[in-house]
């Protein structure tokens, strides 16, 4: 246990992009740099699958915890995981590997540069769910907005810098107040160091106002409605690497927070203001389920899609129950492999015909039908059909909210209704119907690599809905401990 | 006897002054050599400060006029070593406007004795002395570019205000004698008590006048002007090393002489503090040459550090010193950058020069790009360091007020500098800089650089530092 194996984990990608910044950047095609990118972050997968395989089930104990000090007397550079926190890990090093090798077709211009920017994010990432000290999340947390405010900018759409700056700006704004929240946890407890606060505990009357300050942060990274605004523009903007980091691994940090922070650490403020979060959730599945199926733009919609299933997620965190936070966990982990399918798919039919709008398209499904298929399956996913994991995710969800409370349980069901919709809408625009636009009859099929990457993608989509276990395994004795650390906090106030 | 030896480096380098203005009279064309002469004066000055005064806790000379402590010294070694960069970077750009003369070193020089003078003093008329001394060098280096009528009008400028503010001090610091029947800051302190009114008026009037020397609102009207029409390496000069002395005469004045009126004076820090820190981020925003914006974030950045000093606390003074510390390097850095931007021995200083530099210039825009984030203070760079040792220090007296202000107003100014990074990187490019620079150009950006990006891995090794200061 002597090897730091989170560190490397989390500085492995960052040697790669200082490999890659002293070799030449070439134009064109530049596979040296995409090689040497993509072997990076398949070694770290690697090297996150036997995390998985060496982590122990049967504790919540943090596992792998470093502990160095970083601060004299103030900080220490701490980062350790649990049965919550892997998951995220293994789905940030398996994502990171499938964008780059989908960089392909839709970055033209300064390849090198672009992977040294998703290697870099892809470090912070992995920082951001290791970190067991509040101030060394925040640093992770932060730092993450410097590459993706890059990706969005140089290589993002017509539209790109006012995107770029209203996603940078807005999680800032967010995010300065949790600042003053972490440092007014060290004034009050003394330490920022997760494992202790936990043990502490943080005195409650000051709860409330710092997980208000906690919530600002995340209600603007999940996003939660209604502050949701800047994700459309991300999306629709960033290129398709881009956008699949930031729905699969960024919106994820949110949700993580939620449940490592928000709860951990406020247990009496998270009990009062859990109507807040219900009615923020509901508002959030069911409005942004409405403004989806409005939208005429592709990548726009799949963008509301998840601001409505994130809505589900933080539903379920906060039902505090065994079954809500085990549903959000999985369905953040689904999410994270729908939303970035979903953005390749829109990727391999923008590649071909530079449009994203959904009346451009229509009766593909004679052309190319092995994308066609693909596409049935993500789409399928997204509105949680029972056999693919996002089915998992939000009968878990369901499930927890019926217990806790009746009503908000019914509207959020009707989400789903909602989601049905707009996503069986969407395929039927998109791939059937008349074949009116002749363009289209010159598209090709998935080529190998998108193949590749799709493939990857749908294996632990129907995997994981036939078979949750070893997602619950891992994470159940984890959320447990959560849960009861949580009840006897509550009885204890 | 006196230990002359504290004040060997004050001596040194007045003896380095005389002896090069004789030099430069007396032997023709000496430009080059009164420019490597006075930067091996400052280099051995550095190396004497280290050696004598650095150890030393607290001594003062001179019927306690003159204090050596772990401030005076560390904020000196700072000064000197900004001079040294400031001179050693300056001698292409002012090649190219054939203003390469012996004056120039010779009235930094000056400037740094003033401040060194400054920083030193426990004593009201020491301390003005050596106030005039480094204006009257900063108001001749200002008109430095003669020829060009901005910088005349800067120098002019500079002049007049900079005077009046030194009136409005010389009133304050007579007013404060009045009352306590001295001039020196410890005999103050004792005599010093908060029912006098008019003893307001007097503190009033001291912190005003040093307000207008960092240029911190309401009496930053002079700085865009100033920083605009001066030559750029004098500007360089004007926003790091006058404003550690000032910064160090600040902390000096409120925490000896002042430090039983807190109830005083800390309201009118609070708001200078507030006003520059939003006023500064907010009138950034619309600047189109690179200068003048450098002027308003400069104001804003003063206002963070005013607030770690309005939290009367050891650690604010501190975080004060650390982010002025962090400051100047970010500023270095910036000003490299800009003396980088040259093109058939001509500068350019708009905003929108620098578009598109990202498909010329890779590394100098990667290096924009980490300076102008850490300026912004993203995480993991070192300006969120500075900013956030600042924030401690304010949150742990309760400042809720101040810290949340504060923290909005990075948000505003995260935009400006965004706006640099986006017409760097994602508008469209112009011809190509010389790239021609000289080695101290590229080893000042290259160093700072770097020290920026990987101050996160060793940040203890400044705190440490910092933390022998310790003023109340």
């Amino acid at each position: 246990m002597n090897f730091p194996i989170l560190s490397s984990l989390i500085l492995l990608p960052t040697v790669g992009a200082l490999f890659l910044f002293f070799t030449k950047d070439k134009e064109g095609n530049n596979s040296t740099a995409k090689y040497v990118a993509l072997f990076t972050t398949i070694v770290n997968f690697l090297i996150s699958i036997y995390l998985w395989i060496s982590f122990d089930q049967s504790t919540s104990n943090f596992q792998f915890v470093e502990d160095r000090t970083w601060i004299e007397g103030f900080i220490n550079y701490k980062v350790g995981v649990d049965g919550i926190s892997i998951l995220f890990i293994i789905l940030t090093t398996f994502i990171t590997p499938l964008c780059i090798i989908s960089v392909n077709n839709s970055v033209k211009n300064r390849l090198r540069d672009f992977l040294i920017a998703i290697l870099i994010m892809e470090s912070f990432m992995i920082g951001v769910f290791c970190a067991l000290d509040l101030v060394v999340f925040y640093l992770f947390f932060e730092a993450g907005l410097i590459p993706m405010f890059l990706i969005i900018g140089i290589w993002g759409g017509p539209k790109r810098v006012y995107s770029a700056f209203k996603f940078f700006l807005y999680t800032l704004l967010g995010s300065v107040l949790m600042l003053v929240a972490i440092i007014s946890i060290y004034w009050i407890s003394g330490t920022t160091d997760v494992i202790q606060l936990y043990e502490l505990g943080v005195d409650a009357k000051y709860q409330n106002l710092l997980w208000l300050a906690f919530f600002s942060s995340f209600a603007v990274k999940t996003p939660m409605w209604p502050v949701h605004t800047w994700l459309p523009d991300a999306h629709v903007e960033a290129p398709t690497a881009g956008s699949v980091l930031l729905a699969a691994i960024l919106l994820k940090m949110a949700g993580y927070g939620f449940i490592r922070f928000s709860l951990g650490l406020f247990p009496v403020a998270s009990e009062v203001f859990t109507p807040l979060i219900y009615t923020l959730s509901v508002i959030a599945i069911i409005f942004t389920s409405l403004i989806a199926l409005m939208q005429e733009d592709m990548k726009k919609l799949i963008a509301y899609s998840s601001v409505a299933h994130m809505g589900f997620v933080t539903l379920g965190i906060f039902t505090l129950q065994q079954q809500g936070i085990e549903g959000s966990i999985i369905q953040m982990i689904s999410h994270g492999l729908v939303s970035a399918a979903l953005f390749l798919c829109v990727g391999v039919v923008y590649d071909r015909m530079h449009s994203r709008m959904i009346n451009s398209y229509g009766g593909i499904v004679t052309i190319i039908p092995k994308y066609s298929i693909l596409f049935m399956l993500f789409t399928l996913a997204a509105l949680g059909l029972p056999g693919t994991s996002g089915f998992i995710g939000e009968f878990l969800i369901l499930m927890g909210a019926f217990k806790d409370n009746f009503l908000v349980a019914v509207i959020a069901s009707l989400g789903v209704i909602l989601g049905a919709a707009y996503m069986l809408w969407l395929y039927k625009r998109v791939v059937f119907g008349k074949l009116v636009n002749e363009d289209l009859k010159k598209m090709f099929d998935l080529n190998r690599s998108e193949y590749l990457i799709l493939f990857c993608l749908a294996v632990p989509t129907l995997f994981f809905g036939f078979y949750p276990d070893p997602l619950i395994n891992t994470i159940e004795v984890s959320v447990t401990d959560l849960i009861n650390m949580h009840n006897t906090n509550i009885a204890s106030k | 006897m006196e230990n002359l030896n504290l004040v060997l480096p004050e001596i040194f380098i007045s003896l380095s002054i005389m002896f090069l203005l004789v030099l430069g009279v007396f032997k023709k064309n000496s430009s080059k050599i009164t420019f490597n002469l006075s930067l091996f004066a400052i280099l051995i000055t550095a190396i004497i400060t280290i050696n004598e005064t650095f150890s030393v806790s607290r001594e003062t000379l001179f019927n306690e006029s003159v204090v050596i402590d772990s401030m005076s010294s560390l904020m000196k070694i700072i000064t000197l070593i900004g001079g040294f960069l400031v001179l050693v970077i300056s001698s292409s750009y002012l090649k190219t406007f054939k203003i390469y003369n012996i004056e120039y070193p010779i009235l930094i020089l000056s400037s740094i004795l003033g401040m060194m003078v400054m920083i030193s003093s426990n004593d009201l008329i020491v301390f003005y002395m050596g106030l005039e001394l480094q204006s009257l060098a900063l108001y001749v280096l200002a008109t430095y570019n003669r020829d060009q009528l901005k910088s005349s009008e800067a120098g002019l400028k500079y002049f007049v205000l900079s005077a009046l503010s030194s009136g409005l001090l010389l009133y304050g610091c007579s007013l404060v004698y009045g009352f306590s029947g001295s001039t020196n800051f410890d005999v103050i302190s004792n005599q010093l008590n908060s029912n006098e009114y008019v003893l307001t008026f007097g503190i009033v009037f001291i912190l005003v006048g040093l307000a207008f020397k960092i240029s911190a609102v309401p009496f930053h009207m002079w700085a865009p002007d100033v920083y605009e029409g001066s030559p750029t390496t004098v500007t360089l000069f004007f926003t790091m090393v006058p404003k550690i002395a000032a910064l160090t005469v600040f902390i000096r004045f409120l925490y000896v002489p002042f430090l039983n009126l807190i109830d005083q004076w800390q309201m009118i820090i609070i708001f200078l503090s507030i006003a520059s820190m939003v006023f500064g981020a907010v009138a950034a925003i619309g600047q189109t040459n690179i200068k003048r914006l450098i002027a308003y974030s400069s104001i804003g950045h003063i206002g963070y550090t005013l607030a770690g000093l309005a939290t009367a606390s050891n650690e604010g003074i501190q975080s004060s010193i650390i982010y002025i510390s962090i400051y100047v390097v970010m500023n270095l850095a910036l000003f490299s950058c800009l003396l980088m931007l040259r093109r058939k021995d001509q500068y350019y200083e708009d905003i929108e020069d620098l578009s598109g530099l990202s498909k010329n210039h890779p590394l100098l825009s990667l290096c924009l790009l980490v300076i102008l984030f850490s300026l912004a203070g993203i995480p993991p760079l070192a300006g969120f360091f500075a900013k956030f040792y600042v924030f401690k220090a304010v949150l742990e007296q309760s400042m809720f007020f101040l810290a949340i202000v504060g923290l909005l107003s990075t948000v505003v100014a995260a935009f400006y500098y965004l706006r640099i990074i986006k017409i760097i990187y994602f508008d469209k490019e112009k011809d190509k800089y010389d790239t021609d620079h000289s080695l101290w150009l590229k080893f000042s950006l290259t160093v700072s650089t770097i020290l920026i990006l990987l101050y996160f891995i060793f940040p203890s090794q400044l705190i440490e530092v910092v933390s022998r200061i310790n003023i109340i």
